[in-house]
């Protein structure tokens, strides 16, 4: 079947089967193996990726659900020269041991930020109020994105630098 | 997972004509159950109708104080809505209570009602279950079993509704409404939406083959303070064992039960007077369990009481 998605601003014209996820279109199709498959069931958030800036798991998704979309891995985010904020921030704060969650890590914080900016509400948001970048809500926000090395409080530490660095 | 063929819905009437007439359909809306399931083959539909970007998604605020909101709304877009989180907080908090931000991004309203038993044994299949495979026998009713029902069970399968948002929906009073395969609209109380198990735990809601969920209406919401409460094995990102919507002197709760399940005995106790602890008792009085789910009693008791009064105390 055919499908165009955008991904990292460049169309890809894609001929796939309708099976094809979203993760194994952009791994096994275009060559793009910085989303990582960790459970392929929506369990672990190895595979998360922006699509038209909002985050999901592409492991739940048919690539031939995102014709038309504009898709953002973490090959899009930054480049090794040119370091986006968030990547500096892992870095910086050595929020990541074997790395295999990174990219997920990553591209969910970028999604995180954009929420919070919208005022999207987490079960850590008092009722009516607008929500805050505390720790707590960091935590909550980045719960659908597990990291076997166990590298929580560094990933927490980065996303509250990488907020203070964008601000 | 099972070859299978793909459109994209264009309007409401098509997807349901499409429904109907192709062998094996069914619809997609975020993927996030339906794919979840088709990759265990538990799920084998041949042709899918994609329903996610109907204009089906906007939420609007109704002259008598209600809200429709489209069933292809995403759960975040729901509980993010100024509407929904100053009028109907219940609702917010139960959505953001389930599963974690990226598949809230991707699930939608319809799809979350519609989603299936979290059963261990309806997951393994390799275990008899009679939800999965009718007349295999029921693998949890003597098994692990620590999740099971304790409302409205039967010998064939004793399995939970695991939805969040649907606990809060039902406390809400709220209705659906479907697009038939004919054509017609219609619209009923979300109380009538699922089933209980019986002797076909297979058939798991009253929708009619190929019938679109469209909206869901909330009335204007009743007086009073409004809580929802979830407990489980983790602080976040997993399914529940109990929870509780409150909304008002209305009280629904979740994972007790194939479907959520409206509190009747406990309201009408409230309503003559008696202890938020005194009305749920009185709720417990119809449960039975089955050894590894006993927990679930004194665990309703406690959970039901504290968020009553924490409703009365946000309503005052
Ligand atoms: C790891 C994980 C954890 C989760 N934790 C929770 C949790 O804690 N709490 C919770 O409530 N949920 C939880 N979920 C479930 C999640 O909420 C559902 O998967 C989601 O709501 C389904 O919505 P969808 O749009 O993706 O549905 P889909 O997967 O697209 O569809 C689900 C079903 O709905 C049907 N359907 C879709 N749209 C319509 C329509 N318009 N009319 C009629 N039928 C329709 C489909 O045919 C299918 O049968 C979890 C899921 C995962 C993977
Ligand atoms: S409880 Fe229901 S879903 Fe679970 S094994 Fe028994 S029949 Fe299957
Ligand atoms: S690979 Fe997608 S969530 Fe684990
Ligand atoms: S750094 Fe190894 S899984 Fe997170």
């Amino acid at each position: 079947m055919q499908t165009t998605i955008t991904v990292n601003g460049q169309a890809r014209a894609l001929d796939i089967d309708p099976r094809t996820t979203l993760l194994d279109a952009l791994r096994e199709h275009l060559r793009l193996t910085g989303s990582k498959k960790g459970c392929d069931h929506g369990q672990c958030g190895a595979c998360t990726v922006l699509v038209n800036g909002v985050r999901i798991n592409s492991c739940l998704s048919l690539a031939v659900m995102h014709d038309g979309d504009q898709v953002t891995t973490i090959e899009g985010v930054g480049t090794p020269e040119a370091l986006h904020p968030v990547q500096t921030a892992f870095l910086t704060q050595d929020a990541y041991q074997c790395g295999y969650c990174t990219p997920g890590q990553i591209c969910s914080t970028l999604g995180l930020l954009r929420e919070l900016e919208a005022g999207v509400p987490s079960q850590e948001t008092p009722a009516g109020a607008r929500p805050v970048l505390s720790d707590a809500e960091i935590r909550e926000r980045m719960s659908g994105n597990i990291c076997r090395c166990s590298a929580y409080p560094q990933i927490v530490a980065a996303i509250r630098d990488a907020a203070g660095s964008m601000a | 997972m099972r070859p299978f063929t793909y459109e994209r819905a264009t309007d409401a009437q098509s997807a349901v004509r499409a429904a109907v007439e192709t062998p094996g359909a069914r619809f997609i809306a975020g993927g996030t159950n339906l794919l979840d399931l088709m990759k265990l083959e538990i799920e084998q539909p041949q042709h899918l109708i994609d329903v996610g970007r109907l204009p089906m998604a906007g939420i609007e605020s109704l002259a008598d104080g209600g809200l429709r909101i489209g069933g292809a709304a995403t759960n975040t877009a729901v509980a993010s809505d100024p509407a929904v989180r100053a009028r109907f907080p219940v609702l917010s908090e139960a959505i953001v209570a389930g599963g974690s931000p990226q598949l809230r991004n991707k699930a939608s309203v319809a799809g979350n009602l519609m989603q299936r038993t979290r059963c261990a044994y309806f997951y393994d299949t390799a275990k008899p279950c009679n939800k999965r495979a009718p007349g295999s026998g029921c693998g949890a009713l003597e098994g692990l079993n620590r999740n099971a029902a304790i409302f409205g069970a039967s010998h064939a399968c004793v399995a939970t509704h695991p939805s969040d948002m649907a606990v809060a929906l039902a406390a809400l009073d709220a209705r659906i409404e479907t697009l038939t395969p004919s054509g017609e609209s219609r619209s009923f109380t979300i109380l009538d939406l699922h089933r209980l198990p019986g002797e076909t735990p297979q058939i798991e809601t009253h929708l009619i083959a190929g019938e679109l969920i469209t909206a869901v209406v909330l009335p204007p919401p009743p007086p009073g303070g409004q809580v929802y409460r979830k407990v489980r094995d983790r602080a976040s990102y997993a399914g529940g064992l109990a929870s509780v919507a409150v909304a008002g002197g209305q009280v629904a709760l979740g994972m007790v039960a194939h479907k959520p399940w409206r509190a009747a005995e406990a309201e009408g106790a409230l309503a003559s007077g008696a202890s938020p602890a005194e009305a749920i008792a009185r709720e417990l009085d119809g449960a039975s369990t089955l050894g590894r789910n006993d927990f679930k009693v004194p665990l309703v008791a406690r959970l039901v009481a504290a968020a009553i009064g924490e409703a009365n105390g946000r309503g005052a």
